[in-house]
């Protein structure tokens, strides 16, 4: 089926997130559609999926003029999505998760599950999907979660497969599965739109790419654009897609983590018997897929979580009788995964943001007992160094949330490193923000390391880990995989991320390349030449 | 799917361990206290004037003469119109010279009585407000300060009338009694949520009813109450203990009045200007990140009952010792839920609080007038209460009634909104979307010059 969006346009009050979208998507294409952060492709997205409807501008289907009343109108109409959050319900099976939304039913309104088991089984066949369509949603891992989405939409007879940001939460294996599902649908005829802003996947997989960037189309090109020129497209000038920085010069051991193990508030082990050992000048990087236990690693090292067994040691001192206040007072920095509920405080000020951790000893409090804020001396040094981290914003005095994230990002930074650290962690720095803002973050890491201080950086973002590491941790259900250096092939990455071991990883890499690392190849190739 | 999670944009992140519903509810709980807090001072105003029509609708359904009227509206339209304007401008007058200015009383002492007695009134509203409004901006929905007053009471007045001490000695250790009374009853909620995360809600509820029995038990003790009778009513408190009267005899005014003013003054140093207010604000507006930054959340938690309860202890003992002098059973009256309309109407910020304070006691003081001179019954007040604290509760309902306009005129507050929109997936931001449009609002109205909060009831005059 063929869509085209003509002149779409969609406002909210004086804000325009698409203006004038016009795009065309051929029948068996896969059409990626790139952009950041805020460029308005999810909104553009929704409007074709009739959740809201344009201000101006028309839908074609089959160059018929369509408009919808809502989601059910689209499916209707031949058009699935997949959302970036999975919609699925975690104690459904499969076919329950399937048949949710258009149940059959035989007499009397009785769920007839076998029809829709069938169907299940029968869209599994026919695109080589391994889903049991017994399997409670909760078990199944995420790629697997991802697949029972596209049967979903698939069993309605989607002729256009929106896919919103798919990759995001697949390890590079599952990824490269889900490219060649893509390219199967594609070949049944099945015009794909791919929702992405990662530039490795759309030269991969894409037939056509339109760039957005402020809601406006800014460019239509091939996949054999390089990656620097699409990057270019999509945030307006010129970046660097790798941060440089000198070799680390690490010093002696000053950071240790030993036999740390930590249980879930449902007491399943999420950190299982963790060694890591960090170095003064040294980055080390833990990569995996969300949820292998990184981030519960990290709130134990900042002690929100206390640990059943297992120390952590910071220069030989033993930091388990220490409180979060008191680890934070003697040289930790800590930037937290999710910067909106837990790193800042929306409300407050940018000032009192960036004194979030240390309002409460000279020379930002005084008096008896510190019991008095010093107003004057929080706001100046928060305007200082808001000016040194280059933090674009109205002034101190505005809440920090009419700051966009990058931003308050830099606020963050700020905070934990106007310290001085003895260590720096930090879980997703860059997570939702846009080009611009992570090369700023990456190097104001860099610079702290250069400073001598041990950063641990947790990531799930395979080329954050590239970029920064000297050396990457792998990670996997609360196991610490191997520790391999920064060198390390993506393939190998990939795979103990899914839980092979690095030796083994590296044999079974060898021998297959997943289509990603193909395209890195090629890519290389062609730049050599 | 988390609000949180869709607003980071691009990549998502399951959350490991599911949020439990408790905590869900939690999260609902803190965001709707939130909104409260910054519904604006338009939206207030308006709450008001708007209480004030409905109140009128009553009090014209409830007089004898509109309804005779009615019987020939057709016939004669004006005499409806024009009885109706009677009553209302005879009610709402009696309410005013009841409250603030009684221009037909004999002497000049008598007419500013009226303002004094709002002021009367107004000292427990305003201490016992300041508590609930820090409870609100440190995300706590207490609904204790009934039992927090009980207690306040109850030990003030009883170190008042059993102990004889000389009198400023006197005064002050029963004032310090009724602060500790109240600090023990809102501590024990506060130690509980720390230590177990029991809901204050439900727990300061109970205590509201353990109080009232413990007072009503009291008052049959002979050790407590003092008396020789057995009647349910405690001795007076000695003159030693009493606050002192401000403008002498003639006049109710207490002491009280100026421990309204300084707890007001100290409560606006504690949030806006300490170290300790730093934390209470920080695990109001997001205790996760105030636990990242290393703050003591369930201490803070604890503390912030404990604070909370003593201003409300405080509010009891004043009512006590300056205006009461003895204790009966329902010596609380309805102060303690009171406080709570006194607290979201001042915006729980200390200057609002006690501007909020002087208009519910106007109300009070202005409805006895009311009831006597014309005989529209007291309750009418209570029906403008209630009529306020729902239009705060709803400002979509105040916008809607007063056709004001949703945040267009504020670009980049209305961009943020809508790229947060435009970001959020599918589900989760059609569902925020009032939300949204409620934050952006009321930032934009409260952006307005002050003279849009000139006051639209008489009454609100003397707070000014």
């Amino acid at each position: 089926m063929k869509l085209e969006l003509r002149g779409v346009t969609k406002r909210f009050g004086s804000f325009t997130a698409n203006d004038r979208i016009s795009l065309t998507v051929a029948p068996g294409e896969i059409h990626a559609l790139l952009g950041e952060n805020g460029a308005g492709k999810s909104t553009l997205m929704n409007t074709i999926y009739g959740l809201y409807s344009p201000d101006e501008g028309e839908i074609l289907l089959d160059d018929r003029e369509v408009s919808f009343n809502g989601p059910g109108d689209a499916v209707a109409a031949g058009i699935g999505m997949v959302h970036q959050h999975f919609m699925l319900i975690p104690v459904f099976t499969v076919t329950e998760s399937v048949a949710l939304g258009y149940e059959p039913t035989r007499a009397a309104g009785i769920m007839d599950m076998a029809v829709a088991r069938a169907k299940v089984l029968e869209i599994s066949a026919r695109f080589g999907f391994d889903v049991d369509p017994d399997a409670r949603i909760e078990d199944l891992p995420v790629g697997a979660q991802q697949r029972v989405e596209i049967i979903k939409a698939l069993s309605r007879d989607a002729k256009v497969l929106i896919l919103d940001e798919p990759t995001a939460v697949l390890t590079p294996q599952e990824t490269d599965e889900l490219i060649t599902i893509m390219g199967q649908l594609r070949d049944s005829g099945t015009s794909i739109v791919f929702i992405t802003h990662k530039l490795r996947e759309v030269r991969a997989v894409a037939d056509r790419i339109t760039v957005i960037r402020r809601g406006a189309v800014v460019g239509e090109t091939s996949p054999q654009s390089t990656e620097t020129e699409l990057a270019g497209l999509m945030v307006g000038r010129e970046v660097n897609l790798t941060t440089a920085k000198e070799p680390a010069d690490p010093g002696e051991v000053s950071f240790e983590v030993r036999g740390l193990t930590v249980l879930s508030s449902a007491d399943k082990v999420v950190v299982d018997d963790v060694d890591l050992s960090l170095r003064r000048g040294e980055i080390l990087v833990i990569a995996g897929v969300d949820g292998n236990g990184q981030s519960e690693l990290a709130q134990t090292i900042l002690g929100l979580r206390t640990p059943v067994a297992g120390s952590i040691l910071l220069d030989d001192q033993d930091l388990a009788p220490l409180s979060v206040k008191q680890r934070l007072a003697s040289g930790l920095g800590f930037v937290p995964e999710d910067r909106s509920t837990d790193g800042v405080i929306g409300a407050f000020t940018i000032t009192e943001n960036y004194v979030l951790d240390m309002y409460d000893r000279p020379p930002y409090s005084g008096g008896p007992g510190n019991a008095a804020l010093r107003l004057p001396v929080m706001r100046e040094a928060a305007q200082t160094q808001a000016e040194r981290f280059d933090v674009r914003m109205g002034t101190v005095d505005d809440p920090i949330s009419t700051l966009s994230g990058g931003n308050q990002q830099k606020v963050v930074l700020a905070r934990e490193m106007s310290r001085d650290l003895r260590l720096f962690v930090a879980s997703q720095p860059t997570r939702g923000l846009d080009v611009g803002s992570i090369e700023f973050v990456h190097r104001t890491i860099i610079e702290e390391r250069d400073k001598g201080t041990p950063c641990l950086i947790v990531s799930t973002e395979l080329d954050e880990a590239l970029n920064l590491a000297d050396r990457i941790a792998v990670m996997y259900r609360g196991k610490v995989v191997g520790i391999v250096p920064a060198s390390t092939s993506r393939d190998v990455l990939g795979l103990m991320m899914a839980g092979v071991p690095a030796d083994e990883a590296q044999a079974q890499a060898a021998t297959h390349h997943t289509v990603l690392a193909e395209a890195d190849e090629q890519a290389e190739a062609e730049e050599n030449q | 799917m988390s609000a949180s999670g869709s607003q980071q944009g691009m990549t998502p992140a399951p959350k490991p361990e599911q949020q439990s519903p408790w905590a869900e509810a939690e999260g609902r709980l803190s965001r709707a206290l939130r909104e409260l807090g910054q519904t604006s001072w338009v939206v207030t105003v308006l709450a008001v004037v708007v209480a004030l029509v409905v109140g009128a609708v009553l009090i014209l359904a409830a007089n004898r003469d509109v309804q005779a009227s009615l019987s020939y509206f057709f016939a004669q339209p004006t005499a409806f119109l024009e009885t109706s304007f009677q009553v209302l401008r005879e009610a709402y007058s009696a309410l005013f010279r009841g409250a603030v200015f009684d221009w037909q009383a004999p002497s000049a002492a008598r007419s500013i009585r009226p303002l004094t007695e709002t002021m009367v009134y107004s000292v427990p509203l305003i201490l016992a407000g300041l508590g609930i409004a820090i409870g609100f901006r440190s995300g706590m929905l207490n609904i204790g300060g009934q039992g927090q007053i009980i207690l306040g009471a109850t030990s003030a007045g009883f170190l008042g009338y059993a102990l004889s001490l000389p009198t400023g000695l006197h005064v002050l250790l029963a004032l310090a009694g009724g602060i500790l009374g109240g600090a023990i009853w809102g501590g024990i909620a506060g130690v509980l949520k720390a230590r177990t995360g029991a809901n204050e809600v439900i727990v300061t509820i109970m205590l509201n009813n353990i109080a009232i029995y413990l007072l009503a038990w009291l008052l049959q003790q002979q050790w407590y109450k003092q008396t020789g009778s057995n009647q349910p009513l405690s001795s007076s408190v000695d003159e030693s203990a009493q606050l002192f009267s401000l403008l002498g005899s003639g006049f109710r005014l207490h002491a009280g009045f100026l421990i309204a003013i300084l707890a007001t003054i100290g409560v606006w140093w504690l949030l806006e200007r300490s170290t300790l207010g730093f934390e209470f604000r920080a695990i109001g507006e997001n205790p996760e990140a105030a636990r990242t930054a290393g703050i003591n959340v369930p201490k803070a938690t604890a503390l912030v009952l404990v604070i909370a309860g003593g201003l409300a202890g405080l509010g009891g003992a004043a009512h006590v010792l300056g205006t009461e002098y003895r204790l009966a059973g329902g010596v609380a009256g309805t102060l303690g839920f009171d406080a709570i309309t006194v607290a979201l109407l001042g915006r729980s910020k200390p200057l609002g609080t006690f501007l909020a304070g002087l208009l519910l006691g106007g109300l009070r003081a202005g409805g006895v007038l009311m009831q006597a001179q014309t005989g529209t019954p007291i309750d009418i007040v209570l029906v403008l209460q209630a009529v306020i604290v729902l239009m705060i509760a709803a400002p979509p309902l105040v916008r809607a009634i007063f056709f004001l306009p949703h945040a267009d005129g504020r670009p980049r507050i209305r961009r943020r909104s809508a790229r947060r929109k435009t970001e959020a997936s599918a589900a989760t931001s059609s569902a925020r979307q009032p939300e949204l449009q409620t934050a952006s609002t009321s930032k934009a109205s409260s952006a307005e010059p002050p003279s849009a909060e000139s006051p639209s009831t008489s009454t609100q005059e003397p707070g000014k």
